[in-house]
This record gives structure tokens, C-alpha cells and sequence, in this order.
């Protein structure tokens, strides 16, 4: 068993499962029916993501693994996403500039890993590249939507800059796994520093610069959110075991 | 032997429909990708629309479903993920049957209309072309919401993909 593999493969589940259970609590809340649905959307196809990559995952690992064990009974420390993806979702505004600086990574990174060495994980990324397509399109009109709106929403996505920022640089710092299964992510920091800043200048919102940057995640040291999160998204399977529907 | 007949098989498939666009046949929007007969088994091998679309699940049932009906036993339904489903697959059956129950189809060539300004969708009741995007995120996965300028009518698009 190649054990960076099967960590790679995890920590590009937990990004999406992650975000996505995020995103999925603003089922009925949304600002707008269709903007429910969108966010909804979003967050299907992101579930759906990480069911292909935690199905590989148990494939590789064997034993009883499933793709229900990994995400339901894995401990907050064995979690790989990004410190990013586990922020709380804010108001609409913050949730937008989660979304679109998370989907823009992502899009550039898909974009790499539909030529991976490993046939699974190159599928799945050029089968969701499409999809974040959208997802990075939409969650940028937001931003500009927001950023360029009244004074309200633009104070706001200032304070959802201010939220965010220090998480992204993780996105970029190697861990160890990426790079005996994928490649090295630091190369792509530049091009997402050019497309977070065209959309961010078009929303009249400035870039940070000097910002102290957060890290942890990739290695399972999370912010204090995780743990309450999964509390909630594993509860079932862990008060009822083996529980179907 | 004719059970076996691999055309038997697709003419089966070709009425196994999508459970969220019932007018749409797996054949019709190319998730079928292929049939093979090993020995006693009957595999099928599909490809998932959108990574999330939940209705997948439901068509592997369905199509165990037709074959047990059909007289088939040994069944096999198979995923595959590369080359990754896209609507330039979908049967220019398919896009009639669309136009037909109110949605608007995918344009072909794809990649060239997964920008919504780059292009104008049809409007599949009255065919105008002065139509707007209400959302680009619809009732399913798959579809986009719009409105048409002109009737005043809103429809679903199945967008590119």
C-alpha cells in the first residue's frame, strides 16, 4: 500500500467534504431561493467529489475500509483539508470569498492533477475541473457583486478578507505526501495571486500584503472549528454504528 | 445465443430514463458507454453526468431493474471516469426530446460555451433568442435557470458541461 497516496487522496477528500458540509448548512438560508440552490449545487457536486476520491481511498487502504468509515469515524487529527475549507460560514459574503478563493485553488490544481501519474485521481480531477468552473465563476460574480456593492456589503467583505486571508497561504506550503503523489502546489500560488487579484480589483477590494499565514491543517492540526463540525457530521455513525438508510 | 445479442442489450438500455428528465434515455445522454458479455454476465459500463448527480445511484438500480425484467441474471454495473461524461455525447435524439418538454438543450462543442455571455440559449417555447440567466445553478445539477426576453416564460437549460 502506498501510503502518500492514500494520504494524498484523503486530504483532497476531506478538502471537498469539508467544504461542503460547510456550504450544505446554508440549505434554507440562503439569500435567495436561487442562490439556495446554487450554493446547494455547489455543495453536491463537492460531496460528490470526495465520495470518488474516499472510494479510491478504500480501495487502497483494504481491510473493512469504506468511503463511510473515512468520513464518519476518522478523529479530527486525521483530517487533511485546508484550514480554509473548516472556517465558519459568516454571513453570505464571507461564504462567497470561501468559495471563490477555495474554487480558484482548486481549479488550478485540478488543472494539473487531470495529468497526475495515478490514473484515479487524474479522472476525478478532469471530471470536477468542469465543475468548479462554474463554481469559481459564480462565487467571483459574488464577489464583485458584494465588493463593488454599498458601503454595507463592502465593509463586510472587507471583514471577511480580514477573516480569510491568513488561511490561504496553507494552500500553497508542501506537505510531505503532495509531494510523492502529486506535485509540488507552491508552483501554483502565483497564478492564483493573478486571478484572486483581477477579480478583487474589479470589486474595488484590496489585496493584503505582509499578512501573518495559518498552517496545520494539511498535517491534521486544525482550527478550534473542525472539531464542532464533525461533532455534527459524524454523529449518527457514531451514536448509532453501522446505522443505513 | 440471441439473449446474448449486444444490440438486445442497448435496445434495452434505451429505455432505462434519467429519473430527473424522464423524456431522456441513458442511451440519449451517453451514459452508457459500453456493454460486455462475459460468458453468463452482462456488464454495463457507465459514466457518471456530474460527480454529485444523485440520480446515478438510481439508474445502476434501473438498469438492473430492466435486464432481471429481460430475463438477464448475472448483471454487472461498472463506473468509469475518464474520459469524463460530456454533453457533446448527448444524441441529437436526445436534444429534440429536450426542446420538446421545455428544456433548452447543451450546445455542441462544449468547452467553447461554458461561458453564459458568450452565447445566447433558445427560448424552447416560442424560439426566441432574447433570453436571460437567472441562475446558472438550477433545479438539478445539470441545468442552469433562464428566462425568455420575449414570452415571458421561465426554462431550465441543460448546460454545457
Amino acid at each position: 500500500m502506498d501510503n502518500f497516496l492514500v494520504n494524498y487522496t484523503l486530504h483532497l477528500a476531506d478538502n471537498t467534504l469539508i467544504l461542503a458540509q460547510r456550504n450544505a448548512a446554508w440549505c434554507g438560508h440562503g439569500p435567495i431561493m436561487e442562490q439556495d440552490i446554487a450554493i446547494t449545487n455547489i455543495s453536491l457536486d463537492l460531496i460528490g467529489q470526495s465520495r470518488n476520491f474516499y472510494q479510491y481511498a478504500a480501495k487502497l487502504i483494504g481491510n473493512d475500509a469504506t468511503e463511510d468509515s473515512l468520513a464518519y469515524l476518522r478523529t479530527e487529527r486525521e483530517f487533511k483539508n485546508c484550514l480554509l475549507v473548516e472556517q465558519p460560514n459568516g454571513d453570505w459574503g464571507q461564504t462567497m470569498l470561501r468559495q471563490f478563493l477555495f474554487s480558484v485553488y482548486q481549479y488550478l490544481l485540478y488543472e494539473k492533477l487531470q495529468n497526475n501519474q495515478d490514473e484515479q485521481i487524474a479522472a476525478i480531477a478532469a471530471k470536477a475541473l468542469k465543475e468548479v468552473t462554474y463554481h469559481m465563476r459564480w462565487s467571483g460574480e459574488w464577489v464583485v457583486r458584494l465588493g463593488d456593492g454599498t458601503t454595507e456589503s463592502h465593509q463586510r467583505m472587507l471583514k471577511a478578507i480580514d477573516e480569510l486571508w491568513c488561511y490561504t497561504g496553507e494552500l500553497f506550503v508542501v506537505a510531505g505526501y503532495e509531494i510523492e503523489a502529486g506535485f509540488d502546489v507552491s508552483i501554483l500560488k502565483d497564478d492564483w495571486l493573478k486571478k484572486v487579484s483581477a477579480v478583487f480589483e474589479e470589486a474595488g477590494l484590496p489585496v493584503p500584503e505582509k499578512v501573518f499565514m495559518q498552517s496545520g491543517g494539511k498535517t491534521g492540526v486544525h482550527t478550534e472549528h473542525l472539531g464542532f463540525m464533525l461533532t455534527e457530521l459524524q454523529y449518527l455513525q457514531r451514536t448509532y454504528p453501522g446505522a443505513e438508510w | 445465443m440471441d439473449i446474448n445479442d449486444k444490440n438486445k442489450i442497448l435496445a434495452i438500455l434505451d429505455e432505462v430514463t434519467d429519473p430527473e428528465i424522464p423524456v431522456l434515455t441513458i442511451i440519449d445522454l451517453g451514459i452508457v458507454r459500453d456493454v460486455k458479455i462475459n460468458g453468463e454476465e452482462v456488464e454495463v459500463i457507465i459514466t457518471p453526468t456530474y460527480t454529485g448527480c444523485p440520480a446515478m445511484d438510481m439508474i445502476a438500480m434501473n438498469i438492473k431493474l430492466a435486464l432481471i425484467e429481460n430475463g438477464y441474471r448475472n448483471i454487472k454495473i461498472s463506473s468509469v471516469l475518464a474520459p469524463a461524461w460530456t454533453t457533446d455525447w448527448m444524441s441529437e435524439a436526445g436534444k429534440s426530446k429536450l426542446i420538446a418538454y421545455g428544456i433548452a438543450p447543451p450546445q455542441s462543442e462544449s468547452e467553447r460555451f461554458m461561458r453564459p455571455e458568450s452565447f445566447r440559449v433558445q427560448c424552447p417555447q416560442c424560439n426566441s433568442t432574447n433570453t436571460k440567466c437567472i441562475s446558472e445553478f438550477g433545479s438539478t445539477a445539470c441545468k442552469a435557470l433562464y428566462q425568455c426576453n420575449d414570452c415571458k416564460e421561465p426554462f431550465d437549460y441543460f448546460k454545457c458541461h
